[in-house]
């Protein structure tokens, strides 16, 4: 039904476009000076014709079942699981209920199914309604001949307007959802305890529903939930990741800016920005059934213990995953250096390296660093290699060879499975979120500030 | 042709330059003087820069730029595989068309040459080098009180005089100048031109402009270059009042170009 009204909306909005250019054509054979040209009225009656009744749909979608359900709950205030008792009634009136048909729930069935006929019509009305309605409204204007390029304009402009205003308030509520989120968990956990605390075992407090816990449990809770071994999990895979692709990235990004010839870098360059392609879970496959186990043969023949999931395999395959990165953006940032800082100084006598070593990279610096940092941010992000590679433990180790775990790994841990959710389990993967999300932005702002004060401007 | 009472410095012999298959200079004969101005003019892309670029074989860097003939220096050809670009260059300095300071600060800029061919055993020696570079180019007293300010920061025409100094850092014998003054105002490209002037006492200088004013100004030899060819070469005062050449009158006058 809903796409029923969609398609003919669409299909109206489509046929009033050659409408109002063929009526605008009308006008002009009259003799009559148009102010905009007729497609543009054709665009204006389509606008028209489309916007108020796309959007009265869309509200109407957004809020008919809510209030259908409120009408539909009223009529049975004696029912105590409201929630339930209405999924139950919508699921018994689609013919997929399966628990005790109660006379209550057949009863809601009957009103739920006259309301939504109501509903369906009403809706429909008021949608031809509108439509008619600001058709003739456009139509009368293209007959007074009104400014319709003007107006497409502001049209647009609004449109423009609306679509990053989403793009904003969908980032806005998303941080506010976090935010509240770990408030709930702050408010049973201690937040020193959450951010200095060197112990996590959040399996603790497995199905509980916080409010039924006792202050006693709450006390033992405490020190479930420090989060210091996975900042350090983190932060020592992002380590060995950044220890592999900050050379390997730069050098190759060096090399190609610098040395390679217009043909090699042609096809090299594509190929390098292959593995910034390659799914992460492929790279996390890769690193836990080949270079994990090889790490442990490896170790083994060497007489170290090496656990097979290991910070080490983890944090090297990560660092090919970024590498393009870094190669790519510096090999941008290095051929952007003017060719007559270069040129400068082979003619004081420099060689290639020692004007690559003291001027090139000098004045590449700040995207160089920029490139590094967004490594970096990437790294920390990354979830799918750590979750294969390095294991779920949260060892707090500087040992590269133990298995270590990460932020974004224990959210995936924390929130796979049924859970309940206002248990203090499932609310720690939004206090852990907020804080990489806090972190991750603390990060970004040292790096633009850093790139800003180092900058050397070579115009 | 030539003025017999100089020394020749630098003499281009069947020059010929190719970038990729485009011929850019044909059977270039140039004799440069020492401790002389030569300048050279003609409409822009007629290889007068290329030919400079020659000199200290910075055509190098370009990939599909092939040089072929003879360039002497004091009687040394420069075009031999086993000579060392980097002693030439240090020989041979180099300023461009527009001021290309490094985004360091000015000192750096200038103890950049020296650095790299490790011609300073100490601190003061370097300061030394950069004072006595920035003296000479005529720049010290603009800067001396912030040579640890960024060399962006200079004006225009401050800037080219630090390039000025930069090549003048590594203790040069030639000079070449690509249209040092074509970015610069009249006042600026007045400090340049004098500055010239002062040079022309220790070093030999090759300067490429598109002003005929400043070829006079500044130059005791002119060359004329069109579409490749070398069409005249004689002192600058023959060159602008008696050519020989009806096309280096035309374009003297400003006739063409």
């Amino acid at each position: 039904m809903n796409s029923l009204i969609a398609g003919v909306i669409l299909i109206l909005c489509l046929s009033s476009y050659f409408f109002g250019r063929s009526e605008a054509r009308k006008l002009v054979t009259q003799n009559i000076k148009l102010k905009a040209l007729p497609a543009y009225y054709g665009y204006y009656l389509s606008l028209w014709c489309g916007l108020p009744a796309l959007i009265i749909f869309g509200c109407w979608s957004l809020f008919e079942p809510t209030i259908i359900k409120v009408l539909i709950l009223n009529n049975f205030p004696q029912i105590e699981s409201k929630d339930l008792f209405y999924e139950q009634t919508l699921s018994f009136f689609n013919g997929n209920f399966s628990g005790e048909i109660t006379n209550e729930i057949k009863a809601a069935s009957i009103k739920y199914s006259s309301i939504n006929i109501i509903a369906q019509n009403s809706k429909i009305v008021i949608i031809a309604a509108a439509l008619i309605g600001s058709l003739t409204f456009a139509y009368r204007k293209i007959q007074k001949n009104n400014k319709a390029r003007d107006d497409v304009e502001i049209i647009l402009k609004v449109l423009l307007f609306t679509s990053s205003l989403v793009a904003i308030l969908t980032t806005v509520g998303i941080i506010v959802s976090l935010l509240f989120e770990s408030l709930k968990f702050f408010s049973t956990i201690n937040i020193f305890e959450f951010i200095f605390g060197t112990s996590w075992s959040p399996q603790r407090a497995f199905v509980r529903d916080a409010s039924a816990i006792t202050p006693e449990e709450l006390l033992e809770l405490q020190d479930a939930f420090g989060s210091v071994p996975l900042f350090a999990g983190t932060a020592f895979i992002a380590l060995i990741a950044m220890c592999v692709a900050v050379p390997i990235g730069l050098f190759s990004g060096i090399y190609l800016a610098e040395y390679a010839s217009t043909k090699v870098r042609k096809y090299s360059k594509p190929i390098i920005e292959i593995l910034a392609g390659i799914p992460t879970v492929v790279y996390g496959f890769f690193a836990a059934l080949t270079v994990g186990p090889f790490f442990r043969t490896l170790g083994e023949s060497l007489g170290l213990t090496v656990s097979s999931e290991s910070a080490l395999a983890a944090g090297l395959i990560m660092g090919v995953m970024i590498i393009p990165y870094i190669s790519s953006l510096s090999d941008d940032v290095i051929n952007s250096v003017p060719q007559s800082l270069r040129e400068g100084s082979y003619a004081v006598g420099a060689t290639k390296s020692e004007t690559i070593k003291k001027v090139v990279i000098p004045a590449a610096l700040p995207g160089i660093i920029g490139s590094i940092l967004l490594a970096v941010s990437r790294a920390i992000g990354e979830t799918m290699i750590v979750v294969m590679a390095a294991g779920l433990a949260a060892n707090l180790t500087i040992n590269p060879l133990e298995s270590t775990t990460t932020i974004t790994t224990q959210i995936v841990m924390i929130l796979v499975g049924d859970q309940e959710f206002d248990s203090p389990k499932t609310q720690a993967a939004f206090a852990l979120g907020l804080t990489l999300f806090i972190a991750t932005l603390i990060l970004n702002y040292i790096a633009l500030r850093v790139v800003k004060k180092y900058r050397e401007k070579y115009d | 042709m030539e003025l017999n009472n100089s020394k020749i410095k630098i003499k281009a012999k069947n020059l010929n330059v190719f970038y990729g298959k485009k011929q850019a200079l044909f059977d270039i004969n140039l004799d440069i003087n020492q401790k002389e101005v030569t300048a050279l003019i003609g409409p822009s892309g007629c290889g007068k820069s290329t030919f400079i670029r020659c000199i200290n074989r910075m055509n190098d860097v370009i990939d599909i730029c092939k040089v072929e003939g003879s360039v002497e220096i004091d009687g040394a050809e420069i075009n031999e595989k086993n000579v060392d670009v980097v002693t030439l260059r240090e020989k041979v300095g180099m300023v461009f068309q527009k001021p290309n300071p490094f985004p360091k600060s000015i000192y750096d800029n200038i103890a950049y040459g020296p650095i790299i061919h490790g011609a300073a055993e100490n601190k003061n020696q370097m300061d030394n080098i950069v004072e006595t570079s920035l003296k000479k180019a005529a720049l010290w007293d603009e800067v001396k009180d912030r040579l640890n300010e960024p060399g962006t920061s200079l004006s225009g025409g401050q800037q080219q005089r630090l390039c000025i100094a930069r090549a003048l850092s590594v203790n040069p014998e030639v000079i070449l100048m690509d249209e040092p003054c074509s970015a610069l105002d009249p006042i600026a490209t007045a400090k340049i031109e004098e500055l010239i002037d002062d040079l022309k006492k220790s070093y030999t200088i090759v300067i490429v402009t598109h002003s005929m004013a400043q070829a006079v100004r500044v130059s005791q030899k002119t060359g004329f270059f069109h579409l490749g060819k070398i069409i005249e070469v004689d002192s600058t005062e023959k060159i602008f009042k008696n050519p020989a050449n009806k096309m280096t009158q035309d374009y003297i006058t400003g006739r063409f170009g």
